[in-house]
């Protein structure tokens, strides 16, 4: 019974396979001499000359008649700032414009070298990246919030809505300031690690498991299973494609969102 | 002998049981912008900014959850 179960799924204990998990992400440093050198540091600092390269080229020739690239240029700047930064802040966006360009390009170019045929792995997929963009976006919108309102008033503004009674207040004001100061930078972090981490796990999980199909079991019926798994990892990088596009989308949004809540004016 | 032995982790069956719910929310969300738009079309881009905003907030749900199953999972075993 355990010698037919364990050839019907192969990939279970006893056929050597293992299984890919929080292990895959502990990449060991590139030079010996750094230990501190691994490859997050490297796509990160490549990505920020890379990022800065664009937007310098970018903001350098601007024709009446744009070229090719300028064209490229204007569509990603306007998506940003037409797409989040004036629909989600309104009419005092253009100062916090740059920090939201810059956060998107930086966080699309992290994300998408999941998918760079010499990286595949994404940045935020180790977790302390994550933790230092959500840490930058929270002393931002609170600074937002104490130099618009002050300390007191930032405080009131943003653990009490108007409209509350008073009788509601010992329930309502411990729960928005946990919503709104603890949990926020959390779920911002969290969902960034988490979809990259997801997502080559997955891409992982089929690269891996095919590998071990094809080449490490004899028979034909796995092998097939193993190439069709090889065939749809591409179209699991299609998927990340996407969602790393749109990660990258909404965590700029829900910056430009909280930003945009803590310098509401009251109503 | 058993018939069927189940070996693993437990959190990722507690991640399948936490992903039912920002599934379902997931789908309402996207349910009704296809409604909306159907009913008027050029009210789409105001309805797609509000549904993004909307999907990451309930997706965080099923984030968190799988979060938790690789906490959880890996405490466990040996």
């Amino acid at each position: 019974m355990s010698a037919a179960f364990s050839s019907l799924v192969p990939l279970e204990t006893g056929g050597g396979f293992e299984a890919p998990g929080v292990h895959n992400f502990d990449l060991p440093p590139l030079f010996d001499a750094l230990p501190w050198f691994d490859k997050y540091i490297l796509m990160a600092a490549v990505s920020v000359i890379l990022v800065i390269v664009f937007w310098v080229v970018m903001a350098r020739k601007n024709n009446l008649v744009p070229t090719k690239g300028q064209f490229i240029g204007e569509t990603a700047y306007f998506f940003v700032r037409n797409g989040i930064a004036r629909d989600m802040i309104g009419h005092d966006f253009r100062r916090y414009l740059p920090f939201l360009i810059a956060l998107f390009s930086f966080i699309l170019v992290n994300n998408l070298w999941g998918v760079f045929p010499l990286t595949l792995v994404p940045t935020a997929s180790h977790v302390g990246w994550a933790y230092g963009l959500a840490l930058m976006v929270w002393v931002l919108y609170n600074g937002v919030g104490i130099a618009k309102h002050g300390v007191g008033g930032y405080l009131k503004h943003s653990t009490l809505p108007s409209g509350v009674p008073k009788a509601m207040w010992p329930i309502i004001i411990p729960l928005e300031f946990f919503s709104n100061i603890i949990v926020r930078p959390m779920t911002l972090s969290l969902r960034l690690f988490a979809n990259m981490f997801a997502g080559h796990l997955l891409v992982l999980v089929f690269v891996l498991g095919g590998d071990f199909l094809l080449l490490h079991t004899d028979s034909i019926v796995n092998k097939l299973a193993g190439v069709v798994a090889w065939i749809f990892s591409m179209a699991i990088f299609g998927l990340e494609i996407f969602v790393q596009a749109l990660q990258a989308f909404i965590f700029t949004v829900l910056t430009a969102n909280y930003i945009a809540s803590a310098a509401a004016e009251e109503h | 002998m058993a018939p069927l032995e189940v070996v693993g982790s437990l959190g990722i069956v507690g991640y399948g049981l936490g992903a039912i719910g920002p599934g379902i929310g997931v789908g309402l969300i996207f349910a009704s912008v296809i409604q909306g738009t159907a009913r008027q079309p050029e009210a789409r881009g105001a309805m797609m900014g509000t549904a993004w905003i909307g999907f990451a907030v309930t997706e965080a749900l099923a984030i968190i959850g799988i979060a938790l199953a690789f906490v959880f999972g890996f405490t466990g075993q040996p």
